[in-house]
């Protein structure tokens, strides 16, 4: 049955399948018993894991490091297009695969203990589930119409995990606000396949590749199509100017929050940028949107991340800066060092994610200054949050000191300016995560909660994640994965490993992590320099960060308020109230109507019709009054019967018609 | 799989079917005003498919389709006037309730 690879197809049906059973057959039938649910979700990530193993493991020996999945026909318009539904396996399948599957399986087994008792447990598995069907799905999909559908799987599924709690006003703004911001940059991407299709006639990205490598495909056509793609990725990647929702996001629950920066959303626009990067590689003017993009937003969310107090959005805004470096990375280098980027990201961003879930089931809140003082208290949680801390500020030789590092080799070559401001943003990293770090488990503690460490359950996922952000990074220092992408060359582990160092760049980027972190534990923890001085002294560059540039305020006082409710709307109202009421009503309907029409059929009414009428009604009012009781005033019970009425007319004109 | 006309048709009568059971059965009046969106929806794709596959060089059922897109839209901002009084009046807009043309 599973010739030719067809087994791939189930990677991404084994969670949709888990869906299916948790929401049709769990969720009504086995309502008390919750944790089948959990079960059911793990098994399924867990199968899907080993089939992507496999998978990884058949590419790597493969020539081109490529397998074909033949397709399946899906729709035949007549006299139309024919539409296929078909896989893509190829080294950027085989990492995502890997990456969605790990950290979806490590998430799924911690939130047993976070989501423990929630009143939601069905609904919550049943989304992850569909969540992660829906990524995987996107990775494997060979057209542009297929990832576009999966695509908008993943921004419905995020509306209801971000929406989780809904009865938090909170959670349900939050959704809403990243269901349409992403929305807005979805109808760029959908506009980018259409005008693709127009010009080309394929959804399929490898004819769309090839059309654009033989400069078939070129010019503006390409360059708008790549733009509008990228439009996409912006929005569900949360770059500048479409970052907003990201930080709103963390209101649903923290191993959520966890999937959508490291593993699926936020992912899927770097992913999808990875995916048409040959679009993107012809046309110069979309690489340099990319790049720009990519290096500002940076910058942008680090100066941000900076003076947040709220322990995820110091993250959320640390996973905004991050992607704009995969950008940056693979506007610069390519898709490999983007991609690189990615998988090492994922690892440690998912474990700073679920460690803050773990600090949070301790304290029960967000707010760093009622933490303090938890490395006693919660030594594991501790300690995996500071190999993914060390990792995010790029120390070597943890893991995202080496992707970080090909990014800014990569960026100096192409675009030094933007060089620069990575380099800044590695000492604004450095920074802000340990200030999050010396705030949370440092110093003593200022809350009120009992505190005690996390539940096993909890912990192991986290250990497991500690040590792929440990060790992710080893993979490339061969030029192994590089390799696999089919550029760059290869060397020893020794040479790989050590002989970073012969280059200035490294010992640079170090430096500049390290005065990072020295200036958050002078501030932070030995508090040689106050906080609340340094505050007073760059006032306005703190209030700047503090509200975040002001770009809610932006998008919901001016744009939303002043331009569209105050100014167009208002026009809107002025025409209705003013012209037509006071032209129509005035003019036409008082002056003319009411005063001469009017009185003329009054005096008719009340001279002839009168006398002959009343007799008439007289019969009528008794008739009325008997069969009056038919009418019950319940609408719908006279739909009901204007319903069967006509499937009675119906059925009769096919039996005696 | 080919497309035929009747995968339109079967798609409309199912939509159609939807539309019809929530507008009779449900309770909320803003319920049964999107109910009836979706009957008109189904009604639509029902004209545009006929016409495509009948008079495909005919553009009647399409336009036909807009003219109901436009009506049901003012149909709609009506309905929810009504609604908005009743709501007023009467502080509900359970339909079970609202019974005002009752003998």
């Amino acid at each position: 049955m599973f010739t030719e690879n067809q087994y791939i197809w189930l990677i991404f049906l084994i969670p949709l399948l888990s869906f299916a059973v948790i929401s049709l057959i769990l969720k009504p039938f086995f309502k008390n018993k919750p944790k089948i649910a959990g079960y059911v979700t793990i098994a399924a990530v867990a199968s899907s894991f080993l089939l992507s193993l496999w998978v990884l493991i058949q590419l790597i020996g493969a020539p081109h490091h490529e397998l074909s999945v033949p397709d399946i026909s899906w729709v035949i318009i007549e006299g139309g297009a024919s539409i296929n539904l078909g896989l893509i396996v190829d080294p950027l399948t085989g990492i995502m695969l890997m990456v969605v599957t790990v950290v979806s399986l490590m998430v799924q087994i911690y939130s047993q203990g976070y989501m423990k008792d929630d009143p939601g447990y069905h609904r919550y598995y049943a989304a992850m589930s569909l969540f992660t069907t829906a990524m995987l799905g996107l990775v494997l999909a060979n057209s542009l119409l297929l990832m576009f559908v999966f695509w908008e799987l993943v921004g419905l599924c995020s509306y209801l995990l971000i929406g989780f709690w809904f009865h938090r006003p909170s959670a349900a703004n939050a959704a809403k606000k990243a269901f349409l911001t992403t929305r807005l940059g979805d109808f760029g991407f959908l506009a980018g396949i259409l005008l693709l299709y127009a010009n080309t006639g394929t959804f399929n990205v490898v004819e769309l590749h090839e059309l654009a490598a033989s400069g078939m495909l070129a010019g503006t056509v390409l360059t708008w199509g790549a733009i509008g793609i990228f439009a996409g990725a912006v929005g569900k990647s949360a770059q500048f100017p479409l970052h907003v929702w990201l930080p709103d996001a963390m209101e649903g629950p923290t191993p959520v929050s966890a999937l959508i920066h490291a593993a699926t959303m936020a992912a899927a626009g770097v992913f999808l940028v990875g995916r048409t990067y040959p679009l993107f590689e012809n046309s110069a003017t979309a690489l340099q949107t990319v790049a720009i993009i990519g290096g500002f937003t940076a910058i942008f969310a680090a100066s941000i991340g900076l003076v947040q107090n709220d322990i995820k959005r110091v993250l959320a805004y640390s996973t905004i800066s991050q992607l704009g470096y995969m950008m940056l990375g693979l506007a610069t280098g390519g898709v490999a060092v983007g991609i690189f980027h990615l998988f090492n990201h994922a690892f440690f961003k998912a474990l700073l994610f679920l460690g803050a879930g773990s600090v949070n089931h301790a304290t029960k809140t967000f707010d760093m200054r009622e933490m303090g003082g938890l490395r006693k208290a919660m030594p594991k949680t501790y300690a995996t949050f500071l190999i993914g801390a060390l990792s995010l500020a790029g120390i070597w030789p943890l893991s995202g000191f080496w992707s970080k590092d090909e990014i800014l080799v990569k960026s100096l070559e192409n675009q030094p300016v933007l060089f620069a401001l990575a380099m800044i943003t590695v000492f604004m990293t450095a920074f802000y995560m340990f200030r999050v770090i010396f705030m949370t488990f440092g110093g003593e503690y200022r809350g009120k909660e009992h505190l005690h460490e996390s539940s096993s359950v909890m912990t192991i996922p986290l250990i497991i994640l500690a040590v792929l952000a440990f060790g992710s990074g080893l993979f490339n220092i061969t030029g192994g994965f590089g390799a696999f992408f089919g550029h760059g060359e290869t060397y020893s582990f020794i040479e790989g490993f050590f002989g970073i160092f012969a280059h200035l760049l490294p010992w640079l980027s170090l430096l500049l992590a390290g005065l990072g972190i020295f200036m958050a534990y002078a501030i932070y923890n030995k508090k040689w320099l106050s906080a609340e001085a340094m505050g007073k002294r760059f006032a306005p560059l703190y209030k700047l960060f503090y509200h975040k540039y002001w770009f809610d305020e932006l998008y919901e006082g001016i744009i939303v308020k002043k331009f569209l409710i105050g100014g167009i709307f208002r026009v809107f109202h002025f025409f209705d109230s003013k012209i037509i009421d006071g032209g129509v009503n005035t003019r036409f309907v008082q002056g003319f109507i009411v005063r001469n029409l009017f009185s003329w059929f009054k005096s008719f009414d009340q001279k002839g019709v009168d006398g002959a009428v009343t007799g008439v009604a007289d019969t009528t009012l008794i008739a009325g009054k008997t069969i009056r009781r038919v009418q019950t005033g319940q609408l719908q019970f006279y739909g009901l019967i204007i319903g069967m009425g006509i499937i009675i007319l119906i059925a009769s004109l096919f039996l005696f018609g | 799989m080919t497309i035929g006309l009747e995968h339109y048709l079967v798609l409309s009568a199912i939509l159609f079917s939807i539309g019809l059971y929530g507008a009779l059965a449900k309770h909320n009046a803003i319920v049964i005003l999107m109910c009836i969106e979706i009957m008109l929806s189904a009604v639509n794709i029902a004209l545009v498919a006929f016409s495509r596959y009948i008079v495909p060089l005919q553009l009647t059922g399409q336009i036909f389709a807009i003219f109901a897109i436009a009506i049901a839209a003012a149909e709609t901002a009506v309905g929810l006037a009504i609604i908005i009084s009743i709501y007023r009046s009467r502080e509900t807009i359970d339909a079970g309730k609202i019974d005002l043309m009752k003998w």
